[in-house]
């Protein structure tokens, strides 16, 4: 072929003339990366100064470093049973749930070749929502809520995959599994409404309510294994395999002419979605919008490559829903449920997102 | 590199739609795949590539079975060149490029400084270098199928599988699409690829298989590609005419007839 300018050798498409497709920078995607940890980082230490029983930061290095080396202490006791038994928790507890979401709504996304995804797809929400009903109304502790809903949530979702085998045996499965998906939350939400429907109307049911609105007003370090568990079990496969899921964006048959093995790929991936989705669900309740939000911005700030963009979801979640749930304990006298304020940030940044976005999904 | 076909037959879980299916490509052969729509070009592909079994007969691949291979063996062994679609994420090229890399690669690495390399030549190669960094959902289908072509040639495969890579192309870029992967062929790849044009086996295939409601038949474009064969393949009336080109040697065309 001749030496000829690039614009000489594009090809054009049935005469049709395209416009010229915008030639991108070359991402810094690790930048990007280094500059979201560190925000999250601050995010980190400035949740920890604001609300009620603030800390200011040089008594939280203080207390870290004295801590570290096993000095003395030098602040109260209040300080003391404040910060490790109820501030520490509650924010790594938040930083954990705003990842988990955001690592599998980024991970679904990416299965189901789909941005308009969300984790509860396969009905994990659904189901742990009827798990903690159930044990509200058993009266059960606040772990037997955790648990139960941890339980039905991956219930919800082994009951999702196990009827999607037997019927869509042949091909398309992915379609039969995101509909026999929407079938199981659909059902799950039915036992949910049938659940407060026998409620008790004077403590049960508004009980009920205030836990599916999701919230980490109750959470204490008792909370915090039966998540921590679950989202190193999750997120770990989730984070070795990602180059691997870049595949199947092109379709199931591309990615296994490219070398994957799809099935197994696929099935990893539910359950570690699963597990991260149930136990956040489990923990602070519905808390809707971050997995379906964050992998979008993580999507326009480092590309669709899961080798960046996983990373990226991981650590703007968590630090998406340390901040909102830092607004929710700070700026109202009463601390506003977090499904609400996600909902209220989440719907109009998305809008924006959306109308700042390419044609294509970003 | 020998891929056998021997006595095979194909279909999907209720209808079998191929049987008795036997042929042999070699390395630098140009393999064209020829028949009515519906006949089954398809599902002999998918048979091939492994995303359906075979039913009865057998695949080899320099004479070894393929049905018990991992997927990543497969891939190493045969590339695949999909018809251009546009996937839900806007990939950069080098990104959809590098994708061909994924079966050498460990399970949980990502492609090195010399995978993109590999990659670069593909580029290089068919001369698309400029696309590198360009979003593979805003460019132009033909381009797209360039680079379905450049991932596939980055698998690193003995033998390319092409399902109908000049469909949705204009006249130039089909013409400029098959003789870049009739030099493939002659760079020693193996070359399956199905058309719906006798004309492009004419211009690159050594050898041409026709499937038709009478049964499989392989030979030379020669053989086959006659004006009967094609009344029984298509249903329609051709005339095969014979061109001169601008060196004198005699080129072949195959021109469908109003009446």
């Amino acid at each position: 072929m001749s030496l000829s300018t690039a614009s000489d050798k594009r090809i054009k498409n049935s005469g049709v003339a395209a416009d010229a497709p915008s030639k991108v920078k070359v991402r810094k995607s690790g930048l990007v990366l280094v500059i979201l940890f560190i925000v999250l980082i601050v995010v980190f230490l400035w949740s920890f100064t604001v609300g009620r029983f603030a800390v200011p930061l040089p008594e939280l290095l203080t207390v870290f470093f004295r801590k570290m080396f096993g000095l003395p202490t030098t602040w109260s006791d209040t300080t003391e049973t404040v910060l490790f038994n109820i501030r520490i928790p509650r924010i790594i507890v938040a930083l954990i749930i705003g990842a988990a979401m955001s690592a599998s709504g980024a991970a679904y996304q990416g299965l189901f070749r789909n941005p308009m995804v969300s984790p509860d797809i396969l009905g994990a929400s659904a189901g742990a929502g009827f798990g903690a009903a159930m044990a509200i109304l058993m009266s059960g502790s606040a772990l037997t809520i955790q648990l139960a809903a941890f339980s039905c949530g991956i219930i919800a979702v082994m009951l999702t995959y196990l009827v999607s085998c037997l019927i869509g045996k042949t091909n398309n499965s992915v379609l039969i599994l995101v509909l026999t998906g929407m079938v199981v939350s659909s059902l799950f939400s039915a036992f949910i409404s049938l659940a407060k429907y026998t409620a008790d109307p004077n403590n049960k049911l508004p009980e009920i309510a205030y836990w599916l609105m999701g919230g980490l007003t109750s959470i204490t370090a008792k909370n915090i294994m039966l998540i921590l568990v679950p989202f190193m079990i999750g997120i770990i496969p989730i984070l070795l395999l990602r180059y691997k899921l870049n595949a199947l964006a092109f379709g199931e048959e591309e990615a296994q002419a490219l070398g994957v093995d799809t099935k197994k790929i696929r099935f990893i991936y539910i359950i570690c979605a699963t597990l991260l989705t149930a136990s956040s669900v489990a923990t602070g309740g519905m808390i809707g919008w971050v997995g379906l939000v964050i992998p979008h911005l993580a999507r326009m700030l480092v590309g669709p490559n899961l080798k960046f963009m996983l990373p990226a979801s991981v650590l703007l979640g968590g630090a998406y829903l340390l901040l909102i749930d830092d607004i929710s304990r700070t700026f109202f006298t009463v601390e506003i449920p977090l499904s609400i304020l996600t909902a209220i940030i989440g719907a109009p940044f998305f809008i924006y997102l959306l109308a700042k976005g390419r044609n294509s999904w970003t | 590199m020998i891929l056998e076909i021997k006595d095979a037959s194909f279909g999907y879980s209720k209808r079998t739609v191929l049987r008795d299916i036997s042929f042999k490509v070699a390395s630098g052969e140009l393999f064209c795949l020829l028949g009515p729509n519906g006949v089954g070009k398809t599902t002999l592909f998918k048979s091939i590539l492994g995303f359906i079994d075979v039913r009865g007969g057998e695949i080899t691949l320099n004479g070894e079975n393929i049905r018990k291979w991992s997927k990543p063996r497969l891939a190493k062994a045969i590339g695949y060149v999909p018809q251009a679609h546009t996937p839900p994420f806007p990939y950069t090229v080098l990104d959809v490029i590098l994708m061909g890399r994924m079966a050498h690669l460990g399970l949980f690495s990502s492609p090195s400084k010399d995978d993109v390399k590999i990659a670069e030549e593909s580029l290089e190669t068919l001369s698309i270098s400029f696309l590198k960094n360009m979003i593979y959902t805003e460019i132009s289908g033909g381009e797209r199928q360039m680079v379905l072509i450049a991932r596939a040639m980055t698998q690193k495969p003995q033998l390319l599988i092409l399902d109908e890579p000049t469909s949705n192309l204009d006249y130039g870029n089909q013409v400029r699409v098959l003789l870049q992967i009739k030099k493939l062929s002659d760079e020693g790849i193996g070359v399956v690829m199905t058309s719906h044009f006798p004309n492009h086996a004419f211009l690159c295939s050594s050898k041409v298989a026709l499937l038709n409601k009478n049964g499989f038949e392989v030979g030379t474009t020669d053989e086959l590609i006659t004006e009967r064969n094609m009344r029984d393949t298509y249903g329609i009336n051709v005339k095969i005419a014979k061109v001169a080109d601008n060196h004198g040697v005699n080129i072949r065309s195959c021109v469908p007839l109003a009446n």
